[in-house]
């Protein structure tokens, strides 16, 4: 049993079928990337896996316990799995600090103060502490979204999904970003990321797959999927990753 | 012999246009201003003739007749100022100094257009006094008789103090009542559906219906059913009943745009880190919607403060009502102006407030 198993998920909005009877499995403390053209349902693959979206077909277990279908606490289900958002979606009208220990004060009923605490650890990790009082406009991307990873981890996930964190970002603000991924997945932290950062990729995950027309089409090791992929899309992808310099 | 420019690339220039001196607008506005001036002395004229008529005799009069005659002097200067710059203009352009002629020909026009504005107010104002004193001050005596102002003043405030106890109550009322079919309204789920169109059914009703009848149906019908309840109730407070059905779906209406005025990516957040339905309503969704709807939430409740003088026509004596009776009596209206003035006395600060608080929004969002 994996920590965390996607067998034959169907996800339709409509006519359009985006997951086609998707499996892919997460264990403990791996580093899965998901990589694909755009639209090929990275983002409702995390999606469903955080509950946000409803499926039509096949389950989703995490522990071996069902978090999809009726009955499923998803409120419960999303303590355990958190998500970061391309576009940060931190609370404009909130600080910095109020944006972190919300849930873990209205969720996990944390008294105040100590939920105060951990969040100012939690900055003070990534070297925002000055900021805790700040309001998220007030704040580069790179630091709003490094914020909206700490505020996914004050709930203590056991499971983190990342999509496409880096790509509303300027270059340059982008490396404070996978510098805290790389932080996290040293600590063991289990993460699937939706990325279009090869290098990183290439770097840190534990397993590569390539999603294509709504299935996981090829995956393995890194090295693998970045130097022998077997696939003619996959060869078609990363050639063409490989033209646009990003490879 | 070839031509030798073929291979060489020609160098493109733009004759640069020439600018306007302005020189004729200019001399418009000059006649303009002049004209202004023997127009606002002939109106003057004409008040002096009819307040002579009218045995009025009085110093301060007087003095402010010929303050008003000397008022439109102070068009010459701008419009001189800009005959000015038009003439600096004209000699620029006759020294061929293009820039400086463009800068005394825009300094020429803004002077010019400056004179238009203030000669447009004054044209007006004029035009109003006019009227004022046709027909040997018809409209004065009919609208403006401050004695009669004067004498209905305290009736009619008492009465007006009717519609306030309305629009009060029933402003707190709808402003509650729209908040609950607003979120009857967004309720998620099948098994919401019947009360989501209810609600829905309500607000299109309500938004459809004058408010006049409303008012007319409940203030008259309800009674007339007989129920004991509805029969012993006052009639204000069947008013603020009818108030509250018709206003508190424009308020709904409101509420509801606000809400779903918040990006679909916050309620992702939000119910991501695992907060419920109503907590990302109340920690999330509602103090971002609430400083949205604030500004058309006050609209509405204007609109519903001079609704209340609609109540009349079940016979609740409020200002306007009252007014009429006075009117009637006096046959003049000028107690009902007594009403406009107190209806505008209450509503300009509201508007204003309405006014800063979406400026200041705007502030905000371009900050931001
Ligand atoms: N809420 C939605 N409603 C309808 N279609 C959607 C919705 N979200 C995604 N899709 C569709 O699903 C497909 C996959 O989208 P997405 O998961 O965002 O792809 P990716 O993240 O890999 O670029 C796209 O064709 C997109 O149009
Ligand atoms: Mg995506």
């Amino acid at each position: 049993m994996s920590f965390l198993e996607v067998k034959n998920v169907v996800k339709r909005f409509g006519a359009n079928e985006v997951l086609r009877g998707l499996n892919l499995t997460v264990e403990e403390h791996q580093v899965v990337c998901l990589i694909g053209p755009s639209g090929c349902g990275k983002s409702t693959l995390l999606r469903c896996v955080n509950g946000l979206e409803e499926i039509q077909g096949g389950e989703i277990r995490l522990h071996g316990d069902r978090i999809t279908g009726p009955g499923v606490d998803l409120n419960a289900l999303r303590r355990d799995v958190g998500i970061v958002f391309q576009s940060f979606n931190l609370f404009p009208h909130m600080t910095v600090l109020q944006n972190i220990t919300l849930a873990p004060t209205q969720v996990l009923r944390m008294p105040e103060a100590e939920a105060q605490e951990k969040a100012l650890a939690l900055l003070r990790r990534i070297g925002l502490e000055h900021k805790a009082r700040a309001y998220p406009d007030q704040l580069s991307g790179g630091q709003q979204q490094r914020v909206a990873i700490v505020r996914a981890l004050a709930m203590e996930p056991m499971l983190l999904l990342l999509d496409e964190i880096t790509s509303a970002l300027d270059p340059e603000l982008v490396s404070e970003v996978l510098n805290l991924l790389r932080e996290l997945a040293q600590e063991g932290m289990t993460m699937i990321l939706a990325t279009h950062e090869m290098g990183f990729a290439r770097e840190v995950a534990s397993k590569v797959c390539f999603m294509y027309e709504g299935v996981v089409h090829e995956e393995g090791p890194p090295e693998q999927i970045f130097s022998q992929p077997q696939h003619e899309r996959t060869q078609q992808f990363l050639a063409s990753i490989i033209e646009a310099g990003r490879l | 012999m070839r031509e030798p420019s073929s291979n060489r690339k020609e160098v493109r220039r733009r004759n640069p246009t020439l600018p306007r001196d302005g020189f004729g607008f200019a001399l418009a506005a000059l006649t303009l201003a002049i004209l202004l001036l023997l127009a606002t002395a002939w109106v003057m004229w004409q008040v002096k003739q009819v307040m002579s008529a009218n045995q009025f005799r009085a110093l301060w009069a007087d003095f402010v007749l010929v303050l008003v005659v000397l008022l439109p002097l102070g068009l010459l200067f701008p419009a001189g100022r800009s005959l000015g710059q038009a003439g600096a203009a004209r000699r620029a352009l006759q020294s061929e100094n293009l820039i400086a002629a463009r800068v005394h020909g825009a300094e020429a026009l803004t002077w010019a257009w400056f004179t238009l504005g203030y000669a447009g107010a004054l044209l007006l104002f004029l035009l109003f006094v006019l009227f004022f004193i046709a027909n040997n001050v018809a409209v004065g005596r009919t609208f403006f008789q401050l004695e009669l102002i004067a004498n209905s003043f305290g009736l009619i405030l008492k009465a007006f103090w009717v519609n306030v106890v309305i629009f009060l109550f029933a402003g707190v009322f709808s402003l509650v009542w729209g908040l609950v079919v607003a979120v009857a309204k967004l309720l998620p789920g099948k098994p919401a559906q019947p009360i989501r169109f209810i609600a829905t059914f309500y607000t299109d009703a309500f938004l459809s219906l004058p408010s006049i009848i409303v008012i007319y149906l409940i203030g008259f019908g309800l009674p007339l059913t007989g129920i004991g309840f509805f029969r012993n109730l006052p009639l204000e407070a069947l008013a603020v009943l009818a108030l509250t059905l018709t206003y508190g779906a424009y308020m709904a209406e409101v509420y509801r745009a606000g809400l779903e005025s918040i990006h679909p990516s916050q309620w992702a957040a939000a119910r991501s880190l695992g907060l419920s339905y109503s907590q990302t309503l109340r920690f999330v969704v509602i103090p971002q919607a609430v400083r949205r709807i604030i500004p058309p939430l006050l609209n509405n409740f204007i609109g519903m403060q001079k609704d209340t003088a609609l109540v009349n026509v079940v016979g609740v004596i409020d200002a306007f009502n009252q007014a009429r009776i006075i009117a009637s009596n006096d046959f003049n209206l000028s107690a009902v102006t007594t009403v406009a003035i107190l209806f505008i006395l209450i509503t300009i600060p509201q508007t204003r407030l309405v006014d800063r608080l979406v400026e200041r929004d705007r502030a905000r969002f371009r900050q931001g």
